[in-house]
């Protein structure tokens, strides 16, 4: 691939390397934030949830700046090939960047509502669901700073485990819910964060997708592994 | 390699039925010899009927050699020689009793450098049909007229037919190159980096033309100008030091070519 070899114009070189950091920087704050978010739920921490709220806007900030740079270079460098794939795949990752960042804003103020509610006793699902998603999202942000395919579909294989987990964490929400109708406030918070996270996982997957057509301009097929039936799971009120 | 046939590249699996299309010219094994220096490395490459087929590749590549070839244009010269195949509708061109006259006007081509005759408008576009067919004036004048039209020229001639062609700009010189190309109606038009010399709106000119002549003619365009290639071409081949490394659909060669060296030439990371 066109890592190998140099650009002949130095310029053009520097210009793909600095989108490449840009996409790292994104990365790595929204890492932050939903690492922040995902104690904020689960270690019930106002402070954590403030620092995650704190840094979406430069977040936002970078995606129109990686938004702007990347048409600049198609205007003036009309890519091909490699260089075309990658500078197009940089305006889809930063869009699904952002997105995740307001994903884990999202999850970070609800779970300052819920903070003033009694905790409820097990949190273990959406414990696990988070850690989950931040795995692949660290894969997926190390595959978008190097162009790995073989990362990027690790990542894209394994998004079914995160939707299985959230129809489980769908299924003992709405079980609380049943068991004693004041748990339906915060529970209702918990299923939103749950869904969050969920989408969170989407998007690793629709970058994981796109990373893997930037690097070898071959599109993954289009049933990738789906495992989310929430919307057709359903609890019938016992007794 | 050097499949033609097949749909290489960016959205395998996804593209619509594409069957290759008939083959106007089909080049097999081909090597063409300067001297004794090998120019052309056992190319083979199909020119699909009606269609562009763009040649890009570094100085030295081949790309002009083929075309050369295509034409028998290497014949005028002494101790060039080409050995393989190149079927025109089936017809070995290379064969010893090919009438070479003959075959140039099935087979026309357009250099860089207009090089119009020094001569009006109109001879310069009779010259090759007076050569070939005995037209009557009328006739004659309807095929420059036609000639003219097909190359977007004939609006801004008409009204000074008789006046001399070296008279028309770089650009308007080009096209009256493929008005006389065109004149004697032949099956495949090659051409030589036609818009290197000419200004940006000329050579947007040209590559309309050269959309518009695919409906009758089958071409060949070699450039250095990728953009162009990209532009203007259905298919692409590239070459490289007397090899083919890759052809495919223009789209295939330009988001994702399978060769590592077409990748790296194409992208500005070697040549």
């Amino acid at each position: 691939m066109s890592g190998n070899a140099e650009h002949i114009v130095k310029s053009f070189e520097h210009e793909l390397t600095r989108l490449s950091d840009l996409l790292t920087r994104m990365g790595g704050l929204i890492e932050t934030e939903v690492a922040l978010a995902a104690v904020a739920v689960v270690e019930r921490d106002p402070g954590s949830a403030a620092r995650a709220v704190e840094m979406d806007p430069e977040v936002d900030r970078l995606e129109r700046e990686v938004e702007q740079f990347a048409i600049r270079l198609l205007a003036l460098r009309q890519p091909v090939a490699a260089d075309l794939r990658r500078i197009v795949a940089a305006l889809k990752v930063a869009a699904a960047f952002e997105r995740i960042g307001d994903y884990a804003v999202n999850a970070a103020k609800r779970s300052m509502v819920l903070a003033q509610f009694p905790s409820l006793s097990n949190l273990a699902g959406i414990g696990s669901m988070a850690r989950m998603v931040q795995q692949n999202l660290k894969m997926v942000i190390d595959a978008a700073g190097t162009y790995d395919p073989e990362k990027a579909i690790e990542v894209w294989r394994s998004d079914r485990l995160i939707d299985d987990l959230y129809t489980a964490v769908f299924r003992e929400l709405v079980t609380y819910m049943m068991e004693d109708p004041r748990h339906i406030t915060p529970c209702t918070h918990l299923l939103f964060i749950a869904k969050n996270l969920e989408r969170i996982g989407d998007h690793a997957t629709n970058v994981a997708e796109t990373i893997h057509y930037a690097a070898t301009g071959e599109v993954l097929p289009d049933e990738r592994p789906k495992g989310e039936s929430s919307a057709f799971a359903s609890e019938q009120p016992r007794g | 390699m050097n499949d033609v046939a097949g749909e290489p590249g960016a959205v395998r699996g996804k593209l619509p039925d594409m069957r290759a299309p008939l083959a106007r010219v089909v080049v097999r094994h081909l090597d063409f010899f300067y001297g004794t220096t090998q120019a052309l490395k056992g190319v083979s490459l199909d020119l699909p009927d009606r269609q562009v087929c763009g040649m890009i590749g570094p100085s030295g590549c081949g790309k002009s050699t083929l075309l050369r070839v295509l034409n028998r244009m290497y014949d005028l010269y002494p101790r060039q020689r080409a050995e393989g195949e190149v079927l025109l509708d089936g017809m070995n061109i290379l064969g010893p009793d090919v009438d070479v006259t003959l075959l140039r006007a099935r087979i026309g081509m357009v250099f860089q450098k207009p090089m119009p005759f020094a001569m009006s408008i109109f001879n310069n576009v009779a010259f090759g049909v007076r050569l070939h067919e005995r037209l009557g004036r009328s006739a004659l004048a309807e095929r420059v007229e036609w000639s003219l039209t097909r190359a977007a020229l004939w609006d801004e001639v008409k009204d000074r037919l008789g006046s001399p062609a070296a008279g028309l700009s770089g650009g308007q010189q080009q096209r009256l190159c493929i008005a006389r190309t065109i004149a004697v109606r032949p099956e495949v038009i090659l051409l030589d980096e036609p818009t290197s010399a000419l200004d940006p709106i000329s050579t947007l000119k040209i590559e309309e033309l050269i959309d518009e002549l695919k409906q009758d003619f089958t071409i060949a365009l070699v450039t250095h100008n990728m953009q162009q290639a990209a532009r203007v071409a259905d298919q692409v081949a590239f070459f490289y030091l007397g090899e083919l490394i890759e052809a495919g659909s223009a789209a295939a060669m330009f988001t994702a070519p399978r060769e590592k060296r077409t990748q790296e030439y194409i992208t500005g990371r070697f040549g």
